[in-house]
Parts: structure tokens; C-alpha cells; sequence
């Protein structure tokens, strides 16, 4: 185990929205509730409770985004480079936040959680959801944890929709935003890559309408779902630099189907380790509220969408990101311009692809760490 | 942009700015200057810089910047957006200053441009008794690791000026540091600053 970082941490739950409470109004129209949200704390909230940044995690992230579990885990949190002491979102200075998001199904209430109302999983009975719903809900869990105003919000990917959301929804709530990877709205091409994933999914056997628990999950149609994904996350330079054309197991060409070049195994590992941790109906739930998510459409025209937001933002985007391509950043800093935000923006010269905010943390980390400073001094002279 | 140890005086450019007006600093580099302005004239600036390197020294000093490149143009920026856009050492290095120039007028209700004046006396002389492109001081390069593209003199700035109907509402002429007067600054001195008027009072805009 890492001893710099943030050590041992324990993930903790709210339940919200329950019986005689107020249910969670969904974007939808809809009305949802009991809502159960799993997250994790690092640092500590200081007394005028102004140095909370919560960070949003992207499609297949989770609430443990640093830190171990157990002193035996093999692996921290997902942003673990990014969050503890002396790294970027210092936990000496901070307190880090991180939770599930709703529709996840890692501690959160999502498709494969206990419908109260009926005593079995809700599967497609579940209601859709949008980032904005997901937003609407981490400002439950942030009023909960006694915070008025977040210091930042922060998020690469599907987190970066929600940082953005942040803004529109809780202007007075948030103080920067940091959005990194990331849209104001999903390209037809990344609602066809979805598209696919949900295809894989749906069209196996074992995913009978939703209804698989308990059962034999769709666990082919899911990795072959997580395998279009992490294409789509990775860059041709970074393929050809982490696998070129090498087979798995032999040095020659055996001219049968059982030759593998190891990109290949690679997605069959990928594919094979997320079906152990992440539930299909969670992969359509969110797909199809990333493949929503468009502020320009929703507000009329992005421009106005941000009219008014109160943050300071900060945008990054990576060259060799072809998903989220950086023109897609440039517009939300080119309309926040306009209305005259305080914006800064970089495109980090970077070859791993849409995950380069997961790996570029060098970088990275001295944009966001100078940013956070700024944000800190800005609070504190301006209250 | 870097030119060398010798760099136009930031503090005559402190000099032309209103307290509290707001600033785009083109090419701000490090952000050295914007973050003067704000410190001392309380302004609110933000800049644009295309190194990578450089915006991370911006943010470090708590400045907004925008990693763009000037021969874009600036069609981001409203017409009339900045009470001040600051072209400070990078005219020479522009693809397009024209365009440049025309931007910074609409978008800017003032324009504060500043260059070496390659009409100086030295440069000339070097050019004329060496036959050797100049290199000195104040313009440390060689011809074919320069990254200054477009050397004007004070003269043909002033003549662009005029064919572009841009007002000259000052000029501040340097040799090193000390003012010259106008009258000789295309001989003698080595740095321009131009402050030019921009949108508000133009009759076309």
C-alpha cells in the first residue's frame, strides 16, 4: 500500500428521499425516492466550511476515488495520483468529496438496487435519468454534509457534464468548476458508440429486459460493450505504443484463430474484469443520460445556458482525445467567454486519448492545483 | 515573447492603463505583466498564450488565459469586450499583424501595440557597413532562428496606422529604457509603444 496518500478510507452512505420525505422531482417529470448515495471524504472540512471540492467521476467510476479499503487492496482509488497530500486536490488544504453517482451501481441507488415498493430489483422499472438528476442529487449529499458553497466541483468525461450542470443548477453553490475531457453536448459519434455498447448488451440472452438478477447476468454483451468503450478511450498512438502488432503468445503467425495479438487480449481482460464490477443496466442507464446531455439544446443556446453561472472555470482537453475532441472544450470556453465568465483553458499536448485526464496527472495536476489555489484566495478576499 | 534580457519597460505600459479597466493581454506569456496590472492598477485581465508551458505559469499567478493562437484572430471576443487589448513584443512574430491589428481596435476600446523598431540607428548601421541582417541587443537572433517574421520601423507602423484609419492617441519612444522624442524616435530609438484608439470614437464601427 501507497503510504503518501490518503491511506485507509471507509466509503459511507445517505439515504435520502424516503418514505414521507421529499422524493427527488427527476428531470423526467418523474418523482423518485428512497435515493441511497455512497461516498467517500478525504481531508477535513475547515470551520467556515469553504474548502469542500467534490469530485465527479466519469461513466465507470465510483465513490472510492482515493485511498485504500483495506490494507491488502492491490489498487487505490481511481484518481488516487490526483487526491492526498501534497497532490493536486490537496487533502491537506481540502475536503475531497466523491460519490456514486444516481443510476450507478456501486453503492448508489441504481437499476439493480431494491425497488422498496416491490422487494426485487427495480431493472428497467427504474426510472431515466439525465446528469442533471445526478447533479440535483450530490447537492442533497453537499447540503447534508453541511456545505453551502463548494469550493470546486471537478470531473474529467461524464464528470465534466456534471461539473458544467453544477454551474447551471447551483450558481451560488459552486465556486470553480474544473471540467476536463469532456462537452457541453455528446457528437453523434459518441451517442453511436453508446448506442453499440447498449446493443451488445441488449441483445444478450441473458439480459432479458433488465430482469437478470439473481440470474445469469449479460456478462458477454457487457465486456464486449466495455471493450467498443475503452477503444473509444484509448488513442492510435497509444495502441501502437502499448501493443503494436504483437502476438500474445507466439512469435509467428500460426494462420489459425487461436493467434491473439495482445490488443486483443487486452480487451478481453478489460471486458472480463468489468463484468465482475459493474451492472449492464447501469451502462444503459448512463449511456443514454450522457447521450442527453446537451446545455446548447436544453438552454436555447449554450451562451445562454451559462448566463448565469458564478463560477471560475477551468477547461482542459487533450490532443489526441477523439471522443471528446478539443474543439468540443473550445466551445464551452468560447461561450463562457462570451458572456464574459472567467474562463481559462488549455489543450494538454498529450497521447493517451480520452483517458489522458486519468493518466496525465503532471500536468494536469499543476493546472488544477494552481486553479484550486486561486479559487481558495479568490473565496477568501471575496467571501 | 522572449526577445532576450532586454524587454520593453512594463511599466511604461502600467503607465497607459485607467485603474480598474479590463484587460487582454495577447501573447501574455508568464502572465508577468497582467499580473503587475492587476496588483497595481487593479484591473481585470485575462490572456492569451499558446505555449503550454507558459499558461501554467499564468495559473500558478491566478491569471485567466486562453491557450489560442493569435493568427486565429480573435472572433471569440465581442466587439468593444476590453477597455484595453495589449500586444506587447509580438507584433513582429505574427503571421497576420494586420488582422491582428484590425482585431484588436474592434475588440478593444483602446490598443496598446509595442515592437522593436527596426528602423533603429544600429540596425541599420549593420545592415548598411556590415551587409549583415542586425543582431544586437535588441534583436538577439539570427535570420533563420527567429521567430520575429515581420519587423516594421517606427515609420512604417505609423504609415499602417494611417492607411488602416486607426487613430495614434500616443506613442512612447525608448533607446534603452530612455524616452527619445518622437521627432527622432525612428533613428534612435529601439522600442515603440503605440496607443491606438479602438472602437468607441471610431466613425465607422
Amino acid at each position: 500500500m501507497d503510504s503518501s496518500g490518503v491511506g485507509i478510507v471507509a466509503p459511507q452512505d445517505i439515504t435520502f428521499a424516503g418514505a414521507g420525505e421529499d422524493p427527488l422531482l427527476l428531470e423526467s417529470g418523474r418523482r423518485f425516492g428512497p435515493i441511497t448515495v455512497r461516498y467517500e471524504t478525504y481531508g477535513s472540512l475547515n470551520a467556515d466550511r469553504t474548502n469542500a471540492v467534490l469530485i465527479l467521476h466519469a461513466f465507470s467510476g465510483d465513490a472510492h476515488a482515493a485511498g485504500f479499503h483495506q490494507q491488502t487492496d492491490r489498487r487505490p482509488g481511481w484518481w488516487d495520483t490526483m487526491i492526498g497530500p501534497a497532490r493536486p486536490f490537496d487533502t491537506n488544504r481540502y475536503y475531497v468529496i466523491c460519490s456514486n453517482v444516481l443510476g450507478g451501481c456501486r453503492g448508489t441507488t441504481g437499476p439493480g438496487s431494491l425497488d422498496p415498493a416491490t422487494g426485487r430489483p427495480y431493472g428497467l422499472s427504474f426510472p431515466v435519468i439525465t446528469i442533471e438528476d445526478m447533479v440535483n442529487v450530490q447537492h442533497r449529499l453537499v447540503r447534508h454534509l453541511g456545505i453551502d458553497r463548494l469550493l470546486a466541483v471537478a470531473g474529467g468525461s461524464m464528470g465534466g457534464m456534471q461539473a458544467l450542470q453544477w454551474t447551471i443548477s447551483y450558481p451560488d453553490a459552486v465556486a470553480g468548476a474544473i471540467v476536463l475531457a469532456s462537452t457541453a453536448r455528446l457528437s453523434a459519434q459518441g451517442i453511436a458508440f453508446n448506442a453499440v455498447g447498449r446493443n451488445a448488451i441488449m441483445s444478450d440472452a441473458g439480459w432479458n429486459n433488465g430482469d437478470y438478477y439473481g440470474k445469469e447476468p449479460p456478462a458477454r454483451g457487457l465486456a464486449i460493450a466495455r471493450m467498443i468503450g475503452h477503444i473509444t478511450y484509448l488513442s492510435d498512438a497509444s495502441m501502437h505504443t502499448k501493443f503494436g502488432r504483437r502476438l500474445q503468445e507466439r512469435e509467428q503467425f500460426g494462420f489459425d484463430f487461436s493467434d491473439q495479438f495482445e490488443v486483443e487480449s487486452y480487451l478481453e481482460y478489460q471486458g472480463g474484469t468489468f463484468v465482475d464490477r459493474f451492472d449492464a443496466n447501469t451502462y444503459i442507464y448512463l449511456s443514454k443520460a450522457i447521450d442527453y446531455f446537451d446545455l446548447g439544446g436544453k438552454y436555447g443556446s449554450l451562451e445562454r445556458a451559462f448566463e448565469k453561472t458564478k463560477s471560475k472555470f477551468l477547461v482542459v482537453s487533450y490532443s489526441s482525445d477523439w471522443l471528446y475532441p478539443s474543439y468540443q472544450g473550445k466551445e464551452i470556453v468560447v461561450a463562457l467567454m462570451r458572456r464574459r465568465k472567467d474562463v481559462s483553458y488549455t489543450e494538454l499536448d498529450c497521447p493517451y486519448g480520452h483517458d489522458s485526464f486519468l493518466l496525465e496527472t503532471e500536468r494536469q495536476g499543476a493546472l488544477i492545483g494552481s486553479f484550486l489555489h486561486t479559487v481558495l484566495e479568490t473565496v477568501r478576499r471575496d467571501g | 515573447m522572449d526577445r532576450g534580457p532586454h524587454r520593453f519597460s512594463y511599466d511604461q505600459i502600467i503607465g497607459l492603463i485607467e485603474p480598474r479597466s479590463t484587460v487582454l493581454d495577447l501573447g501574455c506569456g508568464d502572465g508577468e505583466l497582467l499580473h503587475q496590472l492587476m496588483v497595481t492598477r487593479d484591473i481585470r485581465g485575462r490572456g492569451v498564450e499558446i505555449e503550454e508551458a507558459k499558461i501554467r505559469e499564468c495559473l500558478a499567478k491566478g491569471i485567466s488565459v486562453f491557450q489560442g493562437d493569435l493568427d486565429e484572430g480573435l472572433k471569440e471576443y465581442a466587439t468593444g469586450s476590453y477597455d484595453y487589448v495589449i500586444l506587447n513584443e509580438t507584433l513582429q512574430a505574427l503571421h497576420q499583424p494586420v488582422m491582428l491589428l484590425r482585431e484588436m481596435v474592434r475588440v478593444g476600446r483602446r490598443a496598446i501595440v509595442n515592437f522593436p523598431n527596426f528602423g533603429y540607428l544600429i540596425n541599420r548601421a549593420q545592415l548598411l557597413l556590415l551587409g549583415r541582417m542586425p543582431v544586437n541587443r535588441d534583436l538577439p537572433y539570427e535570420w533563420y532562428d527567429t521567430p520575429n517574421i515581420h519587423f516594421c520601423t517606427r515609420r512604417d507602423f505609423v504609415d499602417l496606422c494611417s492607411r488602416l484609419d486607426i487613430p495614434v492617441l500616443r506613442t512612447i519612444d525608448l533607446r534603452h529604457e530612455r524616452h527619445v522624442p518622437p521627432r527622432y524616435a525612428n533613428l534612435f530609438a529601439t522600442e515603440c509603444c503605440f496607443l491606438l484608439q479602438g472602437v468607441d470614437g471610431r466613425k465607422s464601427v
